[in-house]
């Protein structure tokens, strides 16, 4: 089976991330004050052959632990999908 | 004695490193393409600067699966030495070779400029020719080199001497202004346990002749020879 899985990457939380602190300051400037906090990460999506949505996302998961995310800074979320026939490009 | 200077897809400081090694010391140097896997007849290895693999995902992260990193880390476990500088420094992070991580300069800038370094450490095999405590000017370049790591392994660097070069003012103190890229406790560059693997993000191999506004680099990589030369290192 085909799944599409988006692995999300960003600064762990206990970490200063200057990239959102500018947007939030931007966001504030621009009028919305109910913004309390905003932190900027990353979305890598990958298409891939596996047996279950389980097996896709133990892989996906070793794929972030090895390569994707850096567990010094980084925390990461997977997400699975099934790939609709049709919709590869 | 024979360097190595590895160069990954997207290094652009190979060149300065070679040609310091070579033409400024005289010292046998040889390039190392990045999908090579020996390393036999190598001392020492140079992990030079640039954007190795455009920087993608994180600065290093690819390089560090590259073919000849395999053969590092044996070479590192033989008791060679290894420097990497900037995106070298970066490498060795990923490569679990050095402790911590880079962040985004916390000004958000890429910065370009020199800057005055504490040898904080003189009896390591890359700067065993500087005085203690010396303040030396190197120029860096780099848009992630907030050196990141957690308290404790932080407090662990300073207790074991492994902080070997700090930001510092002309007057030698690490204050908050003289740190360019918010870097942990003003840290330039570090070593690892054994002392055989050196990461600095200022890049000496651009200050090792006058010509170039700066000589102070250059006892980095005369520190080395001398080391090798003397076996002072390898004897431990």
């Amino acid at each position: 089976m085909k799944f599409k899985g988006t692995v999300t990457v960003w600064l762990k939380e206990s970490i200063f991330d200057p990239q959102g602190a500018a947007v939030k300051g931007s966001l504030a400037a621009m009028g919305f004050k109910e913004v309390e906090n905003v932190r900027i990460g990353k979305n890598i999506v990958i298409t891939l052959e596996a047996e279950s949505p389980e097996a896709a996302k133990d892989l996906l998961d070793s794929m972030a632990r090895k390569l994707l995310a850096n567990p010094v800074t980084e925390s990461y979320r997977v997400y699975v999908e099934e790939e609709k026939a049709g919709a590869q490009r | 004695m024979k360097f190595g200077v590895v160069v990954f897809p997207g290094s652009n400081c190979d060149s300065d490193a070679y040609h310091v090694l070579r033409d400024v010391i005289g010292a046998d140097c040889e390039y190392v393409w990045h999908e090579s896997r020996d390393l036999s007849g190598f001392d020492a290895l140079v992990l030079p600067g640039g954007f190795s693999y455009g920087d993608y995902l994180r600065c290093g992260a690819l390089a560090r699966f590259s073919p000849v990193m395999d053969s590092v880390y044996k070479f590192v476990d033989e008791g060679k030495l290894v420097i990497g500088i900037c995106n070298g420094f970066q490498i060795l992070l990923e490569a679990g070779l050095l402790p911590g991580a880079m962040l985004p300069n916390d000004v958000l800038e890429f910065r370009c400029q020199w800057v005055n370094l504490k040898v904080e450490n003189t009896s390591t095999p890359f700067t065993n020719l500087y005085k203690p405590g010396e303040v030396i000017r190197v120029p860096i370049a780099h848009g992630e080199g907030n050196y990141y790591a957690e308290p404790e392994v932080l407090d662990e660097l300073e207790r074991a001497g492994r902080i070997v070069f700090r930001y510092v003012d002309a007057y030698g103190n690490p204050t908050r202004e003289a740190n360019p890229n918010g870097a942990a406790r003003n840290i330039a560059g570090i070593i690892n346990e054994k002392g055989n693997v050196l990461g600095l993000m200022p890049h000496p191999e651009r200050c090792s002749e006058s010509l170039l506004g700066g000589e102070d680099g250059r006892r980095v990589f005369l520190s080395m020879i001398k080391s090798l030369e003397t076996g002072a290192f390898l004897s431990k």
